[in-house]
């Protein structure tokens, strides 16, 4: 039932674990952070059917927009250097490497 | 009419997370970085989708298929929002795509 769905979506966040640690650049992990935070939602959507608790889902709304809000923040600090308003002196400059 | 709708929730619950295996697959796998962007879009589209959809079959109509729907929706506007931003903000701070270097041009003969 729920628990073969289960499976697959662990082992793939398994999956994602291994390219977070081992991507060459910060952009393959903050692809697999946001990943895994999409499956994680998922996870908790099974979850609850599974375990008969259908208020899961709102959990799973709020994860949902909080992974979106969280992949967002890290881009823009990794551009401008903070999390404020308009440019900083960081543009322009190199990538940063891991 | 109860056994039609179980099987139809099951396969979308295998196929999509058949899809999510594949996704994370793509993700570990695939040599290029813009190739692992493409390969974890299939994740919020396809494998939340179907996912979800199984699971609103199992609930029937009823407030729980309605939380799904929501969740469904911010899943497909938010996640290749998320993989536009992301691809952009590589190339812009540098990060260039692999492209293969041909010798020759491939549209002369031989």
């Amino acid at each position: 039932m729920f628990s073969a769905a289960m499976a697959a979506i662990l082992v793939s966040m398994a999956m994602l674990l291994v390219r977070a640690v081992q991507g060459p650049t910060v952009f393959d992990r903050v692809l697999s952070v946001n990943s895994f935070g999409t499956k994680t939602v998922l996870l908790i959507a099974v979850l609850g059917f599974l375990s008969g608790r259908p208020a899961f889902l709102d959990l799973a709304l709020v994860y949902a927009l909080m992974n979106f809000i969280s992949t967002i923040a890290v881009l823009k600090f990794s551009r401008f250097g903070r999390l404020g308003q308009g440019h900083s002196k960081l543009e322009g400059q190199p990538m940063a490497e891991s | 009419m109860n056994n039609v709708l179980d099987l139809i929730s099951w396969m979308c619950l295998l196929s999509g997370s058949f899809f999510a295996l594949v996704s994370s697959l793509a993700v570990l796998r695939l040599p290029d970085f813009y190739n692992r962007v493409h390969g974890a879009g299939i994740t919020d589209t396809v494998g939340a989708g179907l996912i979800l959809l199984g699971l609103a079959f199992q609930a029937g109509f009823s407030l729980i298929s309605f939380k799904l729907a929501l969740v469904l929706v911010f899943m497909v506007l938010t996640g290749p929002t998320a993989s536009h931003a992301l691809a952009k903000a590589a190339y812009r701070l540098g990060l260039e795509p692999v492209v293969s270097h041909q010798k020759e041009d491939p549209t002369s003969a031989a």
